[in-house]
């Protein structure tokens, strides 16, 4: 479903050439959910903008169900790390933004938003404004965005990043339940081993300068998972080969 | 209400123990009372003017000039900043000249105004657009660049078109902006009003003001200043609250 082949992002600055990826081939099969895991400025990020159309490769090519990525795609959700809500919008009007600026029938457009709203427990706050919700309300605001227009491939950058460990845990389910009631093609991006774990089916671990992909861990438990999976000995050992493999990358040259 | 008397009771007490200060200081001082009239005189001046409908050609004049300069610059303002912002070549050939040309006190242009577009109220009305024209101006290009970039991004991997993003997120992230440059705006238009007044008219404040100091009449120059103040206060005031009412997703504007 989502394809990279070769691709290189070179960023130029007043002080010469960075490369941010450096030959990147990836595959993420339909109905799969594929963690990127890696530190700080090892291009996950540039990958997901990449796939989102936001940015062009300086090499290498990207697809997207088999058709060259060209530019944004209305067939893809984003969600970032900031809920990025506007606070001149209601939560209902916020939900419907992809559906609006992709010209799509108001009607049903609505009410799917008030059934995603529902989904992630938000049915009462339709008319409330952002600022009057916490920041896990916010961000499941965004999850009912990214749905709104029925994509068939959802990105998501560090999308629980700037919550605390509770809210994260809780939204990890929620997650979970909205993917599984949607089967959608997944890339996520993350700092966190416990959500890669958590959530994929697959994790890719990547390594910095030039960023790339170092190595790839299966994580094989059943669906749904539950958050006492976390407890368990099989999760500490596959959440332990991702912080190995995270390692090696880290010191890789 | 009690937020009310909370909040311009305080001040309003400073004030009358400065009036009274002001009373007594001339009273004892033997200032003589052509320099410093007592505040008495100045209100004499002021409920004079009113009774004998002689403030109200100057005050409408005044009030006209300043309205419509203020309206036209603020839409000239409007129209060009988003041009500005919205092309990168606009941007690289204007903004630098711009920039350059805020710098300039505009009243300095008064007198050439007044020979370009004559003694009438055209040329206080350019004046005051010139004047409002540069705060403005430079608040939408600031507003508008301010828009979170992860808000655009996020409506453009929606494939929102340019429009949309303008509409729904550069213009509602710039309206705050938008709104303290109209407020500059509101009151810089009374000093652009006054000083053009100064240099020739036949009516307005600033002509009352002037013609005062022929005669001396120091009290009616007082009451005039006063009349300026009112109309300062009212069209600020009047631009805060449409603020509030437009803005109303930033709350902290409301609370002061």
């Amino acid at each position: 479903m989502l394809n990279a082949d070769g691709v290189g992002l070179v960023y130029q600055t007043q002080r010469g050439s960075i490369t941010a990826l450096g030959g990147v081939d990836l595959d993420v099969a339909r109905g799969t959910f594929v963690s990127l895991i890696g530190s700080s400025g090892c291009g996950k990020s540039s990958l997901l903008k990449l796939f989102a159309g936001l940015m062009r490769p300086t090499s290498g090519a990207l697809a997207v169900d088999g058709a060259a990525v060209t530019g944004p795609d209305p067939r893809i959700g984003i969600a970032f790390q900031k809920p990025t809500l506007m606070p001149w919008k209601t939560v209902l009007q916020n939900v419907l933004v992809p559906a609006e600026a992709q010209h799509r029938a108001r009607a049903p457009s609505l009410r799917y938003a008030e059934e995603l709203l529902e989904m992630v427990g938000l049915a009462g706050f339709a008319r409330n404004y952002p600022r009057e919700l916490s920041g896990g309300m916010q961000q499941r605001v965004g999850l009912a965005r990214m749905l709104v227009h029925g994509p068939d491939v959802l990105l998501f950058d560090e999308p629980f990043a700037a919550l605390d460990a509770l809210t994260r845990e809780e939204l990890m389910v929620e997650l979970q339940r909205l993917w599984l009631a949607t089967t959608r093609t997944a890339l996520f991006v993350t700092h966190s081993i416990a959500e890669a774990a958590f959530l994929s089916d697959r994790v890719l671990v990547m390594a910095p300068r030039p960023g790339r992909i170092a190595s790839e861990i299966a994580v094989p438990f059943t669906r749904p998972r539950s958050l006492a999976l976390m407890e368990s000995v099989e999760f500490a050992s596959v959440a332990g080969r991702i912080r190995r493999a995270l390692d090696a990358a880290a010191g890789a040259p | 209400m009690r937020r009310l008397v909370v909040r311009i009771g305080p001040p309003l007490v400073t004030l009358a123990v400065a009036v009274a200060i002001w009373a007594l200081a001339v009273r004892w001082s033997g200032i003589e009372a052509y320099l410093l009239p007592p505040p008495a005189a100045v209100l004499d001046a002021l409920v004079g003017g009113f009774a004998d409908g002689s403030y109200w050609p100057h005050i409408a004049a005044t009030v006209e000039e300043s309205v419509i300069g203020f309206f036209v610059g603020s839409a000239i303002a409007l129209s060009l900043g988003v041009m500005l912002a919205e092309s990168r070549m606009f941007e690289r050939f204007l903004f630098p000249l711009v920039v350059a040309l805020q710098a300039m006190p505009k009243v300095a242009l008064a007198p050439l105004i007044l020979v370009w577009c004559g003694f009438g109220i055209e040329s206080k009305v350019v004046l005051i657009v010139l004047i409002c024209f540069f705060p403005l101006f430079v608040n939408v290009i600031v507003g508008l660049r301010s828009a979170d970039q992860d808000l655009i991004d996020l409506c453009r991997a929606s494939c929102a078109s340019r429009w949309y993003i303008f509409r729904h997120v550069k213009l509602p992230s710039a309206a705050g902006s938008i709104f303290a440059g109209l407020q500059i705006g509101a009151s810089l238009a009374l000093i652009g009003a006054v000083v053009g007044e100064f240099v020739s008219s036949q009516r307005g404040l600033g002509y009352l003001i002037a013609s005062s100091t022929v005669n001396m009449s120091v009290a009616t120059m007082f009451a005039a200043a006063i009349l300026l103040t009112v109309l300062g206060i009212v069209a600020t005031e009047a631009v805060r609250w449409a603020h509030r009412l437009v803005v109303f997703w930033e709350r902290s504007v409301g609370e002061r």
